[in-house]
């Protein structure tokens, strides 16, 4: 918990969440608030739960969660449909996104986009208005239209993935962006395109979640915190400096901090 | 998986179709002998070329074995057991559709196939058969100016028995399988299609079977004949009641495409598919097969495949004519515990011809879902070339898909072409879906219709957006 006094109410609060796949425990009490206009980062090892923790949030039906709540803009989220929290705001950024055969990447973002507009009373575009929308939105991440006619993700590149997750996050206009390895497996050029999205999209209403492994998104991105996970707990939280020093010290200089806690 | 429930919920079938229509009929005694063709023959008032036609085949049947080399199980069929002929009880000489039982065109009604003056279809002919018989055929004299005939195949046998005589069986031989030669000792009525030199057919032709009896059997057959430089899209759907008894339908198709010409032949098939435990539905064991008789001819199959309990059914070209084409798109999609082998023979005899199939089979369920496919390269068939792609969709893990493609060239200087492939829609592909804001059901629908979309590009218009349809039902139900 940030002991700073904050003016407006958060927009996501994970409250003391602790989750299972297979009976097997993998979050083990995570509590984090994300308040408007903050960008967060959390760090840590392979396997240390933090896809896991982006996965829970944005409701995959493969974790229980046993313990704790996660609140919404004040509202307890724990049973809704990964759709439902798509829909009132709420996005994942995969880590890996998922390739869907025949289904044309454009109407798969039209609906995609429909939905969430359908959720906040906006009128829902027909294919000429939203090629106008999309147009618009592709110069944020410098991607080419001929996208838009293939197949979700099918056989494009590590990079274009992740740049056409930062398309859907630019469509939906999200309250809060969970971004989950965004920067691996980007060039230097991917990395910076991906980031400056990331930045022209945020706002001073929005809030933002980083999981990364590495420093060099949170140099194009300054994180107001960072947050060290080990074993499905958040073992320390600092300014944007923490990362720095871990990058410098290495996840085995936080493995002091498991042992006096 | 969690998931795996809501899938299961997601493809459970409603039926919208299984209402029976209750009106007199009138049934000949059950059974199968020479009498029984000879009384249904004589019923119809045939030509003796035509019961001779019915006892050779039956002949050849009782020799037959029913085959067993297709991926299915079901239990024996007791060919003494069904009806062979059943007709809803109809004034003698229908003069206009006035005369038809009403019930029989509120039937049709129901099924979306309106048949009246004042509610007919405006973009496509309708044959309307029920149980044995055609009920009526829109569009007659209109169709009859551009010199098309389109009727029932019992009235092109008194009408136009001299066609019927020199191709009846010339693509399908009565002795070609068991239920080919079953359905030529006892069809009863189907479709007849004549479209003369030179002529575009000014209008989709479409056939409409209705089962509505559930002791008798249906055995439809239906003749297609494209003259020189002609063209016609033939559309066929089919439905069922549901009964917790098994119906046996046994139809043969025989199409010919003279030089030039093209024929373009595209089904729903929707019979009952029986419930959840696998109870009724209709056995589905048919014959389709095109000739491409003429050069540069075309013949090209397309199928939406989505019910009957059992599915047996091959429809393939035998492609004669030098650079003729054939083709071949299907999506079967099976559920519950349903069981498809279909797929299609494509026989390349002439030089330069060319063959196209693709495939999408879908299985959920408990159920099985097979591609059986044979291409055949004939020694002259130089330059010859085939492409297939066979993929299969399985949704759950219970259900099963298998591929089984027989290829068999002769000529070196040909080509053959074969891909295929399995997918699961996985819960990841679900869940990237839902979280960006697609609910389950569309998600699942979205994917399957994605899978298709090769194979719903090639039916006709008014046909791709009723396919859609048809599988987003069959996909319909509660998300839990």
């Amino acid at each position: 918990m940030q002991n700073k006094m904050k003016e407006s109410d958060p927009i996501l609060e994970v409250e003391n969440l602790s989750a299972s796949t297979d009976n097997l425990p993998i979050l083990k009490g995570v509590s984090l608030s994300v308040y408007p206009g903050e960008i967060h980062a959390i760090m840590g090892r392979n396997g240390c739960g933090k896809s896991t923790l982006s996965k829970i949030i944005a409701g995959h039906p493969s974790y229980n969660i046993t313990n704790g709540d996660i609140k919404f803009l004040g509202e307890n989220i724990n049973s809704l449909e990964p759709e439902e929290r798509s829909q009132s705001g709420i996005f994942l950024g995969f880590q890996y996104p998922i390739e869907i055969p025949g289904v044309s990447n454009l109407e798969f973002l039209r609906v995609s986009t429909n939905a969430r507009r359908k959720f906040l009373n906006k009128e829902e575009l027909d294919t000429f208005d939203f090629e106008e929308l999309v147009k618009e939105k592709l110069e944020i991440v410098k991607m080419d239209h001929a996208f838009l006619s293939r197949s979700v993700n099918q056989g494009f590149s590590g990079g274009e993935k992740k740049r056409n997750e930062i398309l859907q996050m630019a469509l939906l206009e999200p309250k809060i962006a969970i971004l989950d390895e965004t920067d691996s497996g980007l060039d230097i050029d991917a990395l910076r395109i991906v980031a400056s999205g990331i930045k022209k999209i945020s706002n001073a209403q929005t809030g933002i979640i980083l999981i990364t492994h590495y420093q060099r998104l949170l140099d194009e991105i300054k994180p107001n915190y960072v947050h060290v996970m080990s074993d499905g707990q958040i073992i320390k939280t600092g300014e944007s400096d923490l990362a720095l020093e871990l990058e410098e010290k290495g996840y085995e200089w936080t493995d002091n901090f498991i042992k006096k806690t | 998986m969690v998931n795996e429930n809501l899938v299961k919920d997601v493809v459970k079938e409603p039926y919208k179709y299984g209402f029976v229509t209750d009106i007199e009929t009138e049934k000949i005694e059950k059974g199968l002998n020479e009498d029984i063709i000879k009384l249904i023959s004589q019923k119809k008032e045939e030509p003796e070329f035509l019961l001779d036609f019915r006892l050779k085949a039956f002949k050849k049947w009782q020799k037959m074995k029913e085959p067993n080399w297709a991926a299915l199980g079901y239990k024996k069929i007791d060919y003494q057991d069904i009806i062979y002929y059943s007709a809803p009880k109809q004034k003698e000489k229908i003069s206009s559709l006035d005369e038809v039982d009403p019930k029989l065109l509120e039937t049709f009604d129901k099924l979306g196939i309106p048949l009246t003056e004042q509610k007919k279809l405006t973009n496509v002919a309708v044959d309307a058969v029920f149980d044995s018989v055609s009920i009526a055929t829109t569009f007659r004299e209109e169709l009859a100016e551009h010199g098309v005939i389109f009727c029932s195949i019992s009235e092109a046998v008194k009408n136009h028995a001299d066609l019927i005589e020199k191709y009846l069986g010339t693509v399908v031989p009565a002795s070609d399988n068991y239920f080919a030669a079953l359905n030529s000792a006892v069809f009863s009525d189907g479709s007849f299609v004549y479209i003369p030199k030179g002529v575009t057919c000014p209008m989709d032709l479409s056939s409409y079977f209705r089962i509505n009896s559930g002791d008798s059997g249906q055995f439809e057959r239906t003749l297609i004949i494209a003259e020189e430089s002609s063209s016609v899209s033939y559309l066929e759907g089919c439905t069922a009641p549901m009964f917790d008894t098994n119906t046996l339908h046994a139809a043969v198709v025989e199409l010919v495409a003279l030089d030039d010409a093209s024929i373009k032949y595209s089904t729903v098939q929707n019979w009952y598919a029986g419930d959840e435990e696998g109870v009724g539905g209709i056995f589905n064991f048919v014959t389709k097969r095109g000739k491409c008789l003429g050069k540069r001819s075309k013949i090209s199959w397309s199928q939406v495949e989505t019910g009957s309990a059992i599915t047996w059914k091959y429809p393939s070209c035998l492609l004669l004519g030098e650079e003729s084409v054939g083709e071949f798109y299907s999506v079967a999609l099976t559920n519950n515990l349903q069981q498809a082998d279909t797929g299609t023979k494509m026989i390349h005899i002439g030089p330069k011809t060319k063959s196209t199939i693709v495939s999408k089979g879908i299985s959920a369920g408990n159920s099985k879902n097979s591609y059986r496919g044979l291409v055949k390269m004939g020694t002259k068939a130089t330059g010859s070339r085939n492409y297939s792609q066979c993929d299969s969709m399985l949704i759950g893990d219970q259900a099963s898909a298998n591929t089984f493609p027989y290829i068999k060239s002769q000529q070196p200087n040909s080509e053959i072409e074969h891909e295929a492939s399995t997918c699961r829609i996985s819960e990841d592909q679900l869940f990237y879906l839902q979280s960006r804001g697609i609910e389950f059901e569309e998600a699942v629908s979205m994917m399957v219709s994605g899978f298709c979309r090769d194979v719903f590009n090639q039916l006709p218009m008014e046909f791709a957006a009723e396919a859609d349809k048809l599988l987003a039902l069959k996909l319909e139900g509660s998300v839990g």
